[in-house]
Formats: structure tokens, sequence, C-alpha cells
């Protein structure tokens, strides 16, 4: 099979490289351009530890093949961190409310929830538990992962 | 009441961010999958997909054909095919359970290692196998393993041929049996089971193993939950000494008792690889394959019977314990150990008789998963008393509160509760804070309904501390500083997501006296530090910091020594405050910094590291009546779950867990939380959804759209209670708490459940059809 050319946009780098037709683009950012943060943990789409956005939109990144990103803006957690190397609210939050155990659910989580808040600077509990449905915890029974998005919110809008 | 919060700590006590946090929040946290090394190939097993069947030849040729293709190995190229814990690399000939590894491959690209796999033809030829504990009891049952032994007068005998894994046999004789139930006004006896559970780790698998001139031989950066244990792997698959293996443990993504045997046999695979083609072999498992080859938590059934005077006390207790244990096994001999212990629950019952013991099965085995069999005990035990009270018409709180075990009391291995023991107060704490009454009396009102029904429940259960009788609980601790005024912390003992390394930061700034900001806890490296026994048995705080504690006493007692030469003082006159030495009562005049301490210590030539090893008191139950002292002391659950029952289709809405644990000091109560939060939502998965069912030896669940836990929106409004006493047998009085957060959850909502549909739950999980009817449809039929 002839490789496809690829170019993107990742944290705000433009990128390029060969890939496979059948890559998925969960490998070539992990594999390709060492963004290892984007974790695979089912390789279905069912438990969202491959969360990234890509155009605006929130995707697992094991359903999406590489080549459908061609010319995509990709934010995976290597660039939610604010320019000056500080952490994002939503991160900080995480950080304070214990939202944290194995981490390996985590940088999904984080993506999710910044997700959300650019969309919705108020969520109520609800709002947020959808926001994150789709991102499996074995560790914390998300609890102080929803505080933690709470807390953002609040520090977001001060 | 003792709720947590009376204790004076300096950083104990205390919220404390963990300090693993802001590395996995940014992704830059690396776990054994994004590990890379030059020269890198891949790794992959073949796994048969027959129950129990022999190899009758094994084709490789085309494999080693393809290009890019390095090894393609069987049983005939490896030193050994059995690993010293019984589960296999690879099959010796014939294979024992579905997604047993019978050929393994290494690749330029994972696209070759499945172009491999694929071109490797076995034949094999299908045998009749065991699948269930039924079938393995059997009294023609084919014996599926050499070690096996049967039934004699209804108990193990070593001279019976059969299906038992003798050495995982454990009774328990306390009293007198037979006068416990001729003395009995009432006598009730019922039979429960649970299934199969998958730890659902969100992380997979995964090791790199590189030849590692170095380290000696062979290095393995792995996913592994206890690195020295996946060192025995190591060495053992490639059959090299252990002084040159080296097992360096990345950051883990989870693991609840799940990251022992497949990881070890995955390391062993890889390095039998890496020494076939002198290439880095990275090896990282689908979740099908973790599915397949991870351990299970053991299925159970259950049969107890209880007499109790008409008062209702509790005088005397019979059970039945019998543990599938798969195909291989080096888990239930120790599981069972505890769970005989434990099987008359946490209740002062003066005659028991009990026996524990593991069949082999031709499935997945059965291993470590959280709770170390006691979710399946408590789950039955507490279902039964609630069936006793229900038949006997009293109420199955009192029940509890006349039978619950309090200081001074025997447990069932006759083991004196002298420390503080505060369960009565836990029980009354929670039903009051649960409203437990009024809500009783409300959720009744909806029992007639057609539609939803609401129902309550309490449970109590009890845990032992550690390892205890197991094994003995024994590790060791380095605390080292450093010229510039820091600390290093290293253990044998490793975090796995549970927060250890945070905890053992705080235990160590408060052994020292200094801030936790300049403390680092070293990554489990095997050629670091001495093996300090497995991170398991929720020993790690209770039992494992012991040494971290008193090291970090002792190394604060040299550091002070050097600040007082420095003031020119006694020792005895020196205090420590935010990294500085000062003169007790001198107004903070006479000081010195803790780098200069450290910095003079270096260049007057003293000692900068304190090694501690610490083993624990005597502790050990006889094995033919299991009487003894088992732990060192005992953690206490009491929680109270609210489910809503749509009676049409037997869905189970829980509504509410509030979850009360003893976990006698609090270390950091941000951490606790977080382990009762995730416990109650594991707990809910076991009681409601998680199964991983098999038929015949197939698993039918191997990924996460049919294996359902909890998400985010399924779990319900949450209390965890955290109560503290004083009890002086665990690292600063603290006591296990990572297995009892989940252990007692799941029991509680079937018996919310039962309470709700006024049909008692004999089995797990309370899935629609067993919600309504009490037994599951689809499963009508019986395998053996």
């Amino acid at each position: 099979m002839n490789k496809i050319k690829l170019v993107m946009t990742v944290n705000k780098k433009n990128v390029e490289t060969e890939i496979e037709p059948y890559a998925r683009l969960l490998d070539v950012l992990r594999d390709k351009f060492g963004f290892t943060g984007v974790k695979e943990g089912c390789g279905i789409g069912e438990c969202g530890a491959c969360t990234i956005i890509m155009n605006g939109k929130k995707v697992n990144s094991c359903m999406v093949l590489a080549a459908q990103a061609q010319g995509a803006d990709i934010l995976t957690i290597e660039g939610v961190e604010n320019s000056d190397g500080s952490m994002h609210p939503v991160q900080e939050a995480f950080l304070e409310k214990g939202a944290v155990q194995c981490g390996f659910c985590t940088p999904g989580m984080v993506i999710s929830s910044y997700h959300l808040l650019n969309e919705n600077q108020d969520p109520t509990d609800q709002e947020i538990k959808e926001a994150i449905s789709g991102n499996l915890c074995r560790c914390t029974g998300y609890k102080q992962i929803i505080n933690a998005v709470h807390m953002a919110a609040d520090n977001m809008k001060k | 009441m003792p709720l947590m919060g009376t204790k004076n700590y300096r950083h104990l006590n205390k919220r404390l961010n963990r300090v693993d946090s802001a590395d996995k929040i940014t992704g830059r946290a690396l776990y054994a999958a994004d590990v890379k090394v030059p020269g890198m190939i891949f790794g992959g097993s073949l796994r048969c997909k027959y129950a129990y069947a022999i190899i009758v030849e094994i084709d490789t040729s085309k494999a080693k054909a393809i290009p890019g293709v390095y090894a393609v190995l069987t049983a005939k190229d490896v030193p050994k095919t059995q690993s010293w814990a019984d589960y296999p690399y690879l099959s010796d000939g014939t294979v024992r359970f579905v997604g047993e590894t019978v050929a393994i491959v290494a690749a330029e690209t994972t696209d070759l290692v499945e172009d491999a796999l694929k071109a490797i033809e076995v034949e094999y030829e299908e045998l009749d196998g065991v699948y269930t504990i039924e079938g393995a009891l059997e009294k023609n049952a084919v014996q599926i393993r050499e070690k096996g032994v049967g039934l004699k007068d209804g108990l193990p005998d070593k001279d019976k041929k059969g299906n038992i894994f003798y050495d995982s046999y454990y009774p328990i004789r306390k009293g007198d049996i037979e006068k416990g139930f001729s003395e009995a006004d009432f006598i009730l006896e019922r039979e429960y089971k649970t299934p199969f559970v998958e730890h659902s780790y969100i992380e997979r698998e995964a090791c790199v193993v590189m030849k590692d001139p170095d380290a000696g031989i062979v290095t393995a950066y792995a996913s592994a939950q206890n690195p020295f244990f996946t060192r025995r792997y190591l060495a053992d698959a490639i059959q090299a000494p252990f002084n040159k293996c080296r097992v360096v443990q990345k950051m883990l993504g989870g693991s609840f008792g799940g990251k022992e045997e497949l990881v070890g046999l995955m390391v062993g695979r890889a390095a039998l690889l890496v020494m076939a083609t002198d290439r880095p072999v990275k090896m990282v498992a689908t979740r099908e394959e973790s599915f397949m080859e991870s351990a299970k938590r053991h299925p159970f059934n259950f049969k107890y019977k209880a007499g109790l005077t008409k008062d209702g006390k509790i005088i005397a207790w019979e059970g039945t314990q019998i543990a599938n244990a798969g195909a291989y096994n080096n888990q239930t001999q120790y599981l069972n150990c505890r769970a005989a212990i434990h099987s008359a629950g946490v209740y002062n019952i003066p005659n028991i008789k009990t026996d524990t013991y593991g069949v082999f099965t031709n499935n997945i085995h059965s291993g470590a998963m959280r709770g170390y069999s006691s979710p399946q005990i408590i789950f039955a035990q507490e279902q039964f008393l609630n069936e006793i009270a229900k038949e006997m018409g009293i109420d199955e709180i009192d029940l509890r509160r006349k039978n619950i075990l309090k200081q001074g009391d025997l447990t069932a291995t006759s083991q004196k509760l002298t420390a503080e023991t505060i369960t009565l107060e836990m029980i009354d704490h929670m039903v009051n804070t649960t409203e437990y009454y009024r809500k009783k009396e409300e959720y009744s009102n909806t029992h007639k309904s057609k539609e939803k029904r609401k129902g309550i429940a309490l449970v109590s259960c009890y845990r032992g501390s550690g390892y205890g009788a197991e094994t003995p609980d024994a590790g060791g601790s380095l605390v080292t500083a450093i010229e510039d005024g820091t600390i290093l912390i290293n253990t044998g003992l490793a975090e796995n997501g549970q927060g250890l390394k945070t905890a053992y930061t705080q235990i160590a700034a408060e052994g020292i006296g200094c801030t936790t900001d300049i403390i680092n806890f070293v990554g489990v490296d095997t050629h670091s530090i001495p093996d300090s026994g497995m991170t398991v048995a929720s020993r790690g705080t209770v039992m494992g910091a012991q040494s971290m504690r008193k090291a970090s006493i002792d190394l604060g007692t040299l550091l002070r020594e050097t600040a007082a030469m420095l003031l020119k003082t006694d020792p005895d006159k020196v205090d420590i405050d935010n990294n500085e030495f000062y003169i007790i009562g001198s107004d903070g005049k006479n000081k010195v910094s803790l780098a200069d301490v450290c910095n003079t210590r270096l260049w007057t030539g003293k000692a900068m590291a304190v090694y501690n090893w610490s083993e624990p008191g005597d502790l050990g139950i006889d094995h033919h009546t299991g009487q003894g002292d088992a732990f060192p002391t005992y953690s206490y659950g009491v929680v109270v779950a609210e489910v809503e029952v749509d009676m049409e289709t037997g869905f189970v809405d829980v509504l509410k867990v509030s979850s009360g644990h003893d976990v006698g000091t609090c270390v950091n109560p941000d951490t606790v939380e977080g382990q009762i939060y995730g416990g109650i939502a594991m707990g809910q998965g076991f009681g409601v959804t998680e199964e991983v069912p098999v038929n015949k030896g197939q698993l039918e669940s191997k990924n996460f759209d049919s294996y359902i836990f909890p998400t985010s929106i399924d779990v319900p409004e949450m209390e965890a209670v955290i109560f503290e006493c004083d009890d002086s047998a665990g690292t600063y009085g603290a006591k296990s708490l990572g297995e009892p957060a989940t252990e007692a959850v799941g029991a509680a909502i079937a018996a919310a459940v039962a309470n709700a549909t006024g049909v008692p739950v004999r089995e797990l999980p309370c899935n629609l059809e067993r919600t309504l009817l009490g037994k599951s449809l689809s499963k009508g039929g019986m395998i053996k």
C-alpha cells in the first residue's frame, strides 16, 4: 500500500509525516510524534483514555484514521498547559481536588473537562457527569474529578 | 464519636496533594507502553482458542520465513515452559485454558507480529474438560492437573485423585460445633455464588525488556504491581541469576491485584525473545489478551449454616467456601488462608467449623483482586445474616449489634481483640447519619409498587490488616539525606496508583520533621533496594511503612545530633521547623538550616542514610484447626446502600452509598476519601453489573463494550465516613483501607436490592433477571 503524506497541526505546531493508510491517529500521535500522554486503554472507543480534541470536537483517537486528520487542528494533553508552561485551571483543579489516582485515564479526563468548560462555563453536576461519561476511571469513583471540574469552572470565571 | 481529626501530627491526618499528580495531569508521566529504546522490536503471543486440548503439531516455518520476523519460539526452544509460579510461559503440549500461549514471536513492527502469529499453524486435539466448581467436584470428573486431589467424607484428601488444589485447603475448628447446633433454637442453611470479575485497570499490561550490560544481563521496564515478584519471572524464564536481572517499575496505570502473573509471564516471554534476537523487545497486551490471561477475582460457591438462640445470639456457624482457581494457580493457597480466617464474618461466635478450598478448572486462573476473597465472602455472609433476621423476625441491625466483635472478644481463629474496637459506635453512627430507620420505613411504602421500589441495607465487616498469617509482613526502607538538604526515600514497595508515594512522603516527613516538598520517592528499581515483599494485602501503609517510619525517625535523630553540634547544645534541646533546626525556647535566634546540617555531615564523614528493616510480631495459625493470632490488627467497615429497583426491567439504580471505615490513623484524608469513593464504584460494579461470563472456558466478555463497570453517570451519591481509633499495631496507628474500601459495597447493594424486592439475592451480580426472580434465566442450564 502506498504511504500517505499527512500534514496537521498538533498543539499549535505544524507537523508532517508519512503514514500507512490504515494507521490510527492514536498511533501516529504516540509513535511518530511522541505524544505519549495520549493513552490507549481499550482500542475500541469505549474507555476514552485516548481522547483528544480534533477541529474543536472531542474524539477517541483510537477510532480515527490518521488520514482523516489531514489538515486538522489537534489538541492533546501536552498542549493543554498555558503558554508559559504553568498548568491550565482544569489541571490545577485536578491537582488540588485529589482527582488523580493511577493517572492513566487522567489525560482523557482533563481533555474532556477542558472541552466542556470551553463550551459551558457554568456546568451542573449532571452536565459534568455527561461530559466525562465517555472516560472510564477505575480508581476514583469520579467524585473528586467532578469536584475538580466545578473548581476549575469557578476559577476560570475569576 | 471517634471520627477523624483528633490526632496530633505534623504531617499525618492532613491533606496533601499527591506527589505524582502533576506529571499525570500534564501527560508527562511515562507508563510502560510509553517506553521506547533504540533498536526496539515488538513481541506477541499466539493464544490457544480451546479450553483443554493436546497440541498435536506446531508448524512455525511460514512465520519464520516472513522478512522482518526475527524469532518464533515454542516450548522446544526455551529453557523451561512452566514458570516458578505454576503458570506457563509457553504450553508444555497440553493447553488448559483459552488463551494459553503456545508460541511467541518477535518482529520489526507490530504489523509483522500479527502476520507472523497468523502464519503459525497449530493442530490440536480437543479434550473434555471441567469448567465449573460443581463440575470439578463431580465423582467421575476428568482430573485436569496431576496435583489435584479428591474428597473423602466431604473433605479434601491427599490420597484421593481429583481437581482440588490441596495447598489451598484451610479448615477452621473453634469450640464444639455439634454442641453449638444442639443448643440452638433456630437453624438456617443457605447457598450463595459469585462470578469471575475483571480488574479493568485502564492501563493494559506492557513491558520493554532489553539486554543491559550495566545491569548485568537484562533490564525490564514493566507495568509491574510488584517489581521483585516480576524479577522472579524474568530470571526464571531465561535461567539467569537474580542479581543480573533488573526490573524497573514504570508509572502504573492501576492494578488492584491484577498486574502480577500476566506481567511476570509477559516479561519472561519478552526476555526469551530478547535472548533469541539480541534486540530490545516491547510487548503490550491488547485489552482482549488482558482479559484472557490476567487473573480474575475468584468465583466462590458458599454454603453456610448458622444456629442461634431465640434471642438472636449466633452460637454455631458451619460453612463450606469453594473457590474456582482456574487451570494454573499460585494464589488460592494464600487467598484461602484469608478467606478461612474471615469465614464466620465479623461476629463473635463460640462454635465454628468451616472448610475453604479451591478447585482446578479449565478456565483463566483466579488471583488477587482488591479484597482477596473478602468481597465474595462478605456478600454471602451479609445476605445470610439478613435472611436469618427475616426468618427469625428480628431486626437486622439488632442481630449485628448482638453478635459483632468487640474489644476483648475472640475471633474465629480465637485471636483476642486487644486493641480499641469501635464496631458498635460505627454501627450507631452510620444508622443515625444515614437515617436508616426513617428511610427503611419510607422505602417500605414502595414495596408493593409494580414499577419502582426502593430499598436500604447496612452491612458490617472486618479485615485483617496486611499479610498477617499468610506470610511474614516484613519490609525495608532507605532514607537518604543529601548535601543540599533534600531527602530521597526508597523502598521495595510500589506506587500502584493508590497513593503510596504520597503516604510514604508524609510518613518520612513526620519522622524527620522536615517538610514534604523536599522529599523525593525513588521509583522501584530492583537493583536499588532489597525486596520488601509485595505491594498487596492493603499492607503498604499499615505494615510496609513501619520501616519508613523507623528509618526516617532514625535519620532525624542523626540530623538533630549534627544540628546540636553546630548550635553548641544538646540534641534534646533542638527541634526542627520549616527545615531549620533551632534551640527550643530561643525565640528562633539560634538556627541552622537542614541544608547546612546535611552539608556538614557529608564533609565530616557522617552517615547520610538509614536503612531500616522491620519485622512483624509473632503471628500464625495452626493449619489443622485454623486457630491462632492471625493479624496484627483489623480494619472495620460499616456500609449503608440505598437503591431503587425498576420492577418491570430489573434495572438497579444505586442511589446512595455511605461508607464508614475505621482506618486507625488517617494519613491523608484526600487519598483516603479517594480510596473510599473508588471502592464504592468498584463495589457497585461487583454488586450490579460485573461478571466475566464463561461458557466452557470461553470468555464471553473481552473488552469494555460488553464488560460493564460504572461510568460517571452510573455512580451513586457517595458519603465517606472516616473513623479513627487508638491502636498501636500499624504505622503511626494506621490500618488498611485499600481493600476495605470496596469489600462490603457489593454486599450492601445486594442486600438493599433484596430489601426493595423482597427476593433474597443469592448470586452476583444483581442483573435484571436475578434481581426480579432471584435467578438467572440465561444461566438456567448449568454447564458441567
